[in-house]
């Protein structure tokens, strides 16, 4: 895909998006309310049209090749970049889904193995250390210092004992 | 004036309390550190930072944070210097002569200078921010609703006259930002609006620091590891030899560039309280007049002192420059100070002029705490030189799951819902695919600090004008204001007729 195919694409998709916020928008009236002013629906209503206005912006300037980008006929992402980036990207998507089944302690340092070991390749010992040392600042940090408690999913119970120490 | 000195000595005792002072110090440490840590800057760090200090009160966080802010903008010259890469984007200019000296073995020329000019930078601009500041606020006191609004109308407005980018596209940036500031409940009418695709975690709204994570975070290193695809692999880190003795004949040298930190310093002061102009633009103004004005502009680009010293005063001067605007009107004057701005909402401090009035002690906290940092992030860069350069050797594929792993986390911890992190992603994933086709995203994340603050001036505007939309043209500070800002706002256009105009003459000329 080359940069100009991409640039027509997000055009398109953030255009079809606005329309929806438009539409969604005008569930809250909009326009002047007799005595309250403005109605709830108003400036998002307005401020979604000026998104799909600029979004046919682009699109005119896509059509009348203008501009570095519109006019652009490199590669969008280069298949090797693609991959690596699209990697990381898998692996955080993977890692948040798992905050809520396997918790955030069980999540973070498969996400952390991952990275350092397989994306990384430093040593076992080098991955492994910051996979288990990272989430133990985490949890003295966030759920110690400043009471957030983070998800857990099925490892709630292992944390109980650990909080009766704490609290 | 001697109120405002008293004032200032005030604020001075609360950066002497322990906590705010080892807040300080550590800030400045882990803003030199961020600073130079390629593709991270002073924005990234404060955004993933934020959730970090909702440990101590609103002054010390702060302090916390514009202490990363000073010292990323130290910080971005080491990798400018010994990579040849921009530390962050407000160090480029930095890297045209600081990159030829770091080659003739004079890295450690380069890097004085770097430190004393950010440190002339900050002085000079934080003492004009002492002096401009409170009669700015004072000023800013008689400002209703229709002025806050043409204030935030001239902030966007500076982003599509001067920002540079695509006009459509930074329009649809502070448009989307807006709106996405607008999901949750109406204000004034509490009904549930834009609950997209009805689901409900977006009845507590969008947190501004979502987008900011999402985009400085996660989209940001995301664009990181496509570089490092590109690069393949580590760069070429020069040699530095520091020792004492060089180092005092370094900062002698540096007394004959004076001109050229001064101009600096007070050029990135006032380009800096521009929202869309800042550091970037400023270092780079800075670098072009010192070679005008220079004796030798030969000997720029081939590792000439002023050159490295015009764009880091300029970059430290005007990190102070987009606290004025933030402080005494509440609008931000960067990115950073954007997401700054964002933080004291959720600590409870309401920004605007009130503020120096209404928390007077957290305002002067903050001006003092900028002259300490100063200071501090001065001694600490010539101070651990040898240690900052081995800090760049860190693998980059280390320190980029930590980040993340704060990332997801700080994209929780502001409202502890999940919705947010999955929300974090998806911008960070888009964000990321949109900056590859050019998008500003910074006025994005402008508008979705200033989207709550804007609709309600906005509204209140027209009631008090009944509908009447002439009431941000009639009223002495609006009227003048919103006009400069509809100038701005049409400036790429009347540059294009301008040019439209005189084309034929000056192709038959």
């Amino acid at each position: 895909m080359t940069v100009r195919t991409a640039e027509l694409l997000m055009a398109l998709m953030m255009g079809a998006f606005s329309i929806y916020l438009m539409v969604k928008s005008y569930e809250l009236p909009v326009g002047w309310i007799k005595g309250s002013g403005p109605g709830g629906g108003t400036w998002p209503f307005w401020l979604s049209a000026i998104m799909l206005i600029s979004c046919l912006g682009i699109l005119f300037n896509w059509f009348r090749k203008h501009g570095p980008i519109a006019s652009s006929t490199r590669v969008y992402i280069q298949s090797h970049v693609l991959m690596d980036v699209a990697a990381v990207a898998a692996s955080l998507i993977v890692t948040v889904a798992l905050f809520s089944f396997i918790g955030i302690y069980g999540a973070l340092p498969l996400f952390l193995i991952f990275y350092l070991r397989v994306l990384g390749r430093h040593s076992w010992l080098l991955s492994g250390t910051l996979s288990i040392l990272i989430p133990v600042v985490i949890f003295y940090f966030f759920e110690i210092t400043l009471k957030i408690i983070l998800p857990k999913g099925i490892t709630e119970p292992l944390f109980l004992p650990l909080y009766k120490m704490f609290f | 004036m001697l109120e405002t000195l008293q004032l200032l000595g005030s604020g001075f005792l609360i950066v002497f309390e322990p906590l705010n002072l080892a807040l300080i110090i550590g800030g400045c440490a882990l803003g030199l550190f961020i600073g130079a840590m390629p593709g991270l800057g002073s924005v990234n760090g404060v955004a993933i930072l934020l959730p970090l200090t909702f440990l101590v009160p609103p002054t010390g966080a702060i302090i916390f944070l514009a202490a990363i802010y000073y010292g990323a903008m130290y910080g971005g010259a080491i990798s400018s210097i010994m990579l040849g890469i921009p530390g962050a984007s407000t160090a480029v200019a930095t890297t045209f002569d600081g990159r030829p000296l770091a080659k003739q073995g004079l890295a450690d020329k380069a890097l004085t200078a770097a430190a004393v000019a950010s440190f002339v930078g900050g002085s000079i601009s934080v003492v004009l921010f002492t002096f401009f500041a409170p009669p700015l606020a004072h000023v800013a006191l008689v400002f209703g609703a229709p002025e806050e609004f043409a204030l935030m109308m001239l902030a966007f407005a500076t982003f599509v006259g001067l920002g540079g980018d695509d006009i459509f596209k930074t329009i649809f940036s502070i448009a989307i930002g807006l709106v996405l500031s607008a999901i949750g409940f109406d204000i004034i009418s509490g009904e549930p609006r834009l609950v997209l695709w009805d689901i409900t975690g977006f009845l507590h709204g969008v947190n501004f620091l979502v987008l900011a994570i999402g985009i400085y975070g996660i989209g940001e290193m995301l664009w990181t590891v496509e570089e490092h695809a590109l690069g393949g692999g580590e760069s070429m880190l020069s040699e530095a030899t520091v020792t004492v003795k060089r180092t005092m004949a370094n900062l002698r040298e540096l007394v004959g560039t004076w001109k050229t930190l001064l101009m600096g310093s007070v050029l990135g002061y006032f380009v800096g309280i521009l929202p869309a102009a800042g550091a970037t633009p400023g270092s780079l103004m800075a670098y072009g007049i010192a070679k005008q004005i220079s004796n030798e502009p030969e000997k720029f680009g081939k590792g000439a002192v002023e050159g490295v010293c015009a764009p880091e005063s300029a970059n430290n001067a005007a990190s102070t420059g987009s606290m004025l605007p933030m402080l005494t009107l509440g609008i931000p004057g960067s990115p950073t100070t954007a997401i700054l701005l964002g933080g004291m909402v959720i600590w409870g401090l309401e920004p605007g002029p009130r503020l120096f009035t209404d928390h007077s002690e957290f305002v002067w906290g903050l001006i003092a705490s900028l002259y300490a940092a100063n200071l501090f992030a001065v001694i600490i860069n010539l101070a651990f030189i040898p240690v900052f350069i081995k800090i760049l050797k860190t693998p980059f594929t280390i320190l980029a799951p930590i980040i993340f792993v704060l990332c997801l986390i700080g994209g929780y911890a502001p409202t502890e819902s999940m919705h947010d992190v999955w929300l974090m992603i998806i911008f960070g994933i888009v964000g990321y695919l949109m900056r590859k086709l050019d998008y500003p995203l910074a006025p994005a994340v402008l508008a979705i600090v200033l989207g709550p603050l804007a609709e309600p001036a906005l509204r209140q505007s027209l009631i008090i004008s009944d509908g009447e939309f002439s009431i941000f043209f009639t009223r002495a500070y609006a009227g003048p204001i919103m006009i400069a800002a509809l100038i701005l706002l049409f400036l790429p256009l009347l540059k294009i007729i301008y040019v439209r105009l005189r084309g034929p003459k000056a192709v038959s000329g």
